[in-house]
């Protein structure tokens, strides 16, 4: 397979062509010592231990005994994106993520997208994602999902050219976004000089565009809304992102114990008694909000919290139910919602994909196992799924199993020749394969800040980015012209 | 009581400092309006956070002066009966037993420095003060946050690395460092709000109790109803190393000379860490801390808890140490520190436990 790599326009070992808007940071990185580069690694890795970036991997235990807290590797290497790819991509998301807002406010409200036919209606409908409840209920602005993060790969064309798919959605409680400020501030702490050398488009105002739109969404008639947010607690593996996020908005960082619901209000237990809360950013998933509505043993979140929303009192974000916008089985009708929303031509490409429920579907899939990739439609963090390429016969002929008995949980797509970046690993500098997660905010207007987070697979040949299952981050710089 | 008289009538409401500086309190809503409320549950991370922060440098200086003894030349019976104060000064005998035969140097050391099990050990208060702290991070300055984090990381690593075998003295006073360096990071970045006082409120509550419980075993382990006729006629070389040593465990040998300018009298070693407000780990010291810090979050419930605190802090300050004496000690403490785990209660109602609605 062949795949197109970041930096070099010819893999080819005697000339690796570099590509022009790597060529500064090359020819630098070609001074850098091995050594060099191994002690400003080690240094990394100590000041994100000390800073305790660390996240928890469930049911996991170190080695040392020190917890279930482990550091994502952070790679030196950058990853680059020339100014003008990031501006097509910039169009493209923000196309995307509004049409997406839009079917949200269209199926729980009209429903005109069904009626007309442009998406079936029975995935949608008899979806555990679909949640009733949210039927009929106005949000502020429309807007479902605030904070969305999508996730991108570049794949390489027969020409050798590379195109950017959008793989998935994610518009429920999108993580990550704290490492992409903590790698930039990470390489402007080992590498000052190269900052000098390039005009990277800066990152470190995310908080305050998330504090804004936030507050942009409180309930009308709100006059200083106080924002909030909501975490599982300390042992949740993205708990490190939740108090990030907090501390750099200057928000409290509370749990549902320390929140409570009377007359439809919400509030928190201060120690100068009750304070109102008008905009909760929810890092908890849907089933655990509302024991009252959702699942009942949940202690993580709030009584009586659907009431205050119904209410209009409380804003959440993202608000209940976005999961039916960005479930596998919707997914590859998201090109055709923007066509019917917006009445325009997709500007960022879907990964052709084979829903399985389509009996035609299944039998190509069936068929071709070896070279697909099949995944859950309600799977999330690599789990539950088939590479086919990089599967034995054994596992191949056991999910085959697995998906007779129930077509309709998975799509298949091609496997994605996922580009590669040059990634410091052990033995040296080797090329990897990357994705990108951008993250999306929309408030009153739809805005991003350049770039978004890397991940990388940093064994040899793995397609699998998540940090769960082995990957590491890269920062990610949009070049200014 | 006085003082509290003295102050409500003051028109502008303003307060004495510690440091002797006058700042206006709550006047008119003013601190009310300039920082925010925050979470119950934050402020009770955060007061526990300090308490084991403290609880950790006690432990380290307790073991440290009894390790110290300990290589001096006495009697086993003495240096025995060292070790067994320590572990019944934490109230920890019983559990003690439960694991090891005996009472010796090497195994009190390794139950209260390194056991993962012992709740008071080193270790525990390290991890729970870490552990708190990771719990609100984000109410810490990153440099208190990377304190507490680094100090769990490094006394790992040092432990890890044998550093109780090479020299428990090091490793003790490291982890008294690490607590200096926490406390001066609290006080050097911390915006001086609740989050601060409710710290502040947590270490000097901890401290309180732990320099009565240092004060009660050593006045205990001399066998005397302390101020009974014995004290002045057994050897005054045991004497002098066993004062000299309650007092080295609070860093107070050289203060005492400095403020009594005279040989160590066992009632002179109880005032100054009974009634002097000038040493900074007295009694009286860490109630002036407490009354002062709890004044700063008052609420409309605690007005109780508040008269306690500040009633503790009064008969402190207008105590002599000849009444204490004619009481006795042992009497005099345990009474002190139910009140302060009274107090500790108190607060917790008041301020940490989140009330409903």
């Amino acid at each position: 397979m062949k795949f197109f790599d970041e930096m070099h326009a010819s893999s080819a070992h005697a000339d690796p062509q570099v590509r022009d808007h790597y060529r500064t940071y090359s020819r630098w990185l070609q001074r850098q010592p091995g050594e060099l580069m191994a002690s400003r690694r080690a240094e990394a890795e100590m000041i994100f231990r000390r800073v305790g970036i660390t996240f928890a991997v469930y049911g996991d235990k170190d080695e040392d005994g020190a917890g279930t807290e482990r550091l994502i590797p952070f790679d030196l290497i950058p990853r680059i994106i020339p100014s003008h790819e990031w501006k097509e991509m910039e169009k493209g998301l923000k196309q995307r993520v509004t049409a997406l807002n839009m079917f949200l406010q269209d199926v729980y409200h009209d429903q005109a997208i069904l009626k007309a036919g442009v998406i079936p209606a029975e995935p949608v409908l008899h979806n555990a994602q679909f949640r009733r409840e949210m039927m009929g209920l106005d949000v502020p602005g429309g807007i479902y999902s605030i904070i969305a993060g999508i996730d991108i790969v570049r794949a390489c064309n027969p020409d050798g050219s590379g195109t950017y798919y959008v793989l998935e959605d994610n518009l429920r409680v999108p993580s990550g976004v704290s490492y992409m400020l903590e790698n930039r501030k990470m390489s402007m702490r080992l590498f000052p000089e190269l900052f000098s050398e390039h005009r990277v488009a800066p990152v470190e105002h995310y908080p305050d565009l998330l504090l804004d739109t936030l507050r942009a969404m409180a309930p009308a008639n709100v006059n200083e809304p106080t924002a909030v947010v909501l975490t599982p607690g300390q042992y949740n593996s993205a708990y490190f992102e939740h108090a990030f996020l907090a501390q750099q908005m200057g928000v409290e960082l509370v749990q549902g114990q320390d929140l409570f619901v009377k007359d439809d209000f919400v509030y928190m237990r201060t120690t100068r008694g009750p304070q109102r809360v008008d905009v909760i950013y929810r890092r908890l998933d849907d089933d655990f909000m509302d024991p009252e509505v959702f699942r009942k043993d949940s202690t993580l979140g709030v009584v009586g919290l659907l009431r205050a929303y119904r209410a209009g009192n409380v804003t959440l974000a993202n608000a209940f139910g976005t999961g039916i916008a960005d479930d596998k089985s919707i997914y590859p009708y998201v090109p055709k919602m923007i066509e019917f929303y917006l009445g325009e031509k997709p500007i960022l490409q879907n990964v052709p994909t084979h829903i399985c429920r389509e009996p035609e579907a299944l039998k190509y899939t069936l068929d071709n196992l070896a070279e697909l990739v099949v995944k859950e439609v309600h799977g999330a963090g690599g789990y539950g799924m088939l590479v086919g390429p990089a599967a034995t016969k054994a596992e191949i002929e056991d999910f085959r199993k697995v998906l007779i008995a129930n077509p309709s949980n998975y799509i298949a797509q091609p496997t994605l020749s996922l580009s590669t970046c040059p990634t410091f690993v052990e033995r040296g500098i080797a090329p990897r394969h990357i994705d990108l997660r951008p993250f999306v905010l929309s408030g009153k207007t739809v805005q991003m800040v350049p770039g978004g987070l890397t991940r990388v697979a940093l064994k040899e040949g793995s397609l699998v980015v998540n940090s769960s299952q082995g990957g590491g981050t890269k920062d990610t710089w949009v070049l200014e012209n | 009581m006085l003082n509290e008289r003295i102050e409500d009538h003051l028109p502008t409401q303003l307060i004495e400092t510690e440091s002797g500086a006058w700042r206006a309190r709550h006047a008119s809503g003013m601190s009310h309006m300039e920082t925010k409320p925050m979470l119950s549950r934050t402020a009770d991370h955060l007061f526990w956070m300090a308490r084991y922060m403290e609880r950790a440098e006690n432990t380290a200086r307790l073991l440290d002066v009894n390790y110290q003894t300990s290589l001096l030349p006495q009697s086993s019976e003495a240096a025995l009966q060292g070790w067994e104060g320590l572990l019944g000064i934490s109230e920890l005998t019983h559990e003690y037993l439960h694991k090891f035969d005996e009472v010796n140097a090497r195994d009190v050391m390794a139950f209260m420095v390194t056991d993962a099990n012992n709740p008071s050990s080193i270790l525990s208060c390290l991890r729970a003060a870490r552990e708190n702290a990771r719990a609100v991070r984000g109410a810490l300055t990153t440099e208190v946050w990377e304190t507490m984090n680094q100090t769990w990381l490094e006394f790992n690593r040092l432990v890890k690395e044998g550093a109780m075998g090479r020299d428990p003295a090091d490793l003790f006073e490291w982890v008294k460092f690490r607590s200096h360096l926490s406390r001066g990071v609290t006080l050097g970045t911390m915006l001086q709000d609740e989050s601060f006082h409710f710290q502040r409120i947590g270490t000097f509550l901890e401290r309180a109790d732990n320099t009565a419980r240092l004060l009660d075993v050593k006045f205990h382990a001399r066998n005397t109803e302390f101020f009974g006729s014995g004290a002045g006629n057994e050897g005054k070389e045991v004497d002098f190393y066993h004062w000299s040593a309650v007092l080295r465990s609070v860093s107070a040998f050289e203060v005492y000379r400095k403020v009594y300018r005279n040989v160590i009298r066992p009632e002179k070693v109880a005032e100054l860490l009974i009634l002097r407000a000038e040493m900074p780990r007295s009694l009286v010291h860490c109630m002036n801390e407490v009354v002062s810090n709890l004044r700063a979050v008052a609420n409309d419930h605690s007005h109780e808890t508040l008269r306690r605190a500040g009633r503790l802090r009064a008969d402190l300050q207008f105590s002599h140490i000849d009444e204490i004496v004619a009481t006795g000690l042992h009497a005099y403490l345990t009474q002190f520190l139910d009140r302060v785990g009274d107090l500790g209660w108190g607060i917790s109602r008041d301020f940490l436990m989140p009330a409903s609605s």
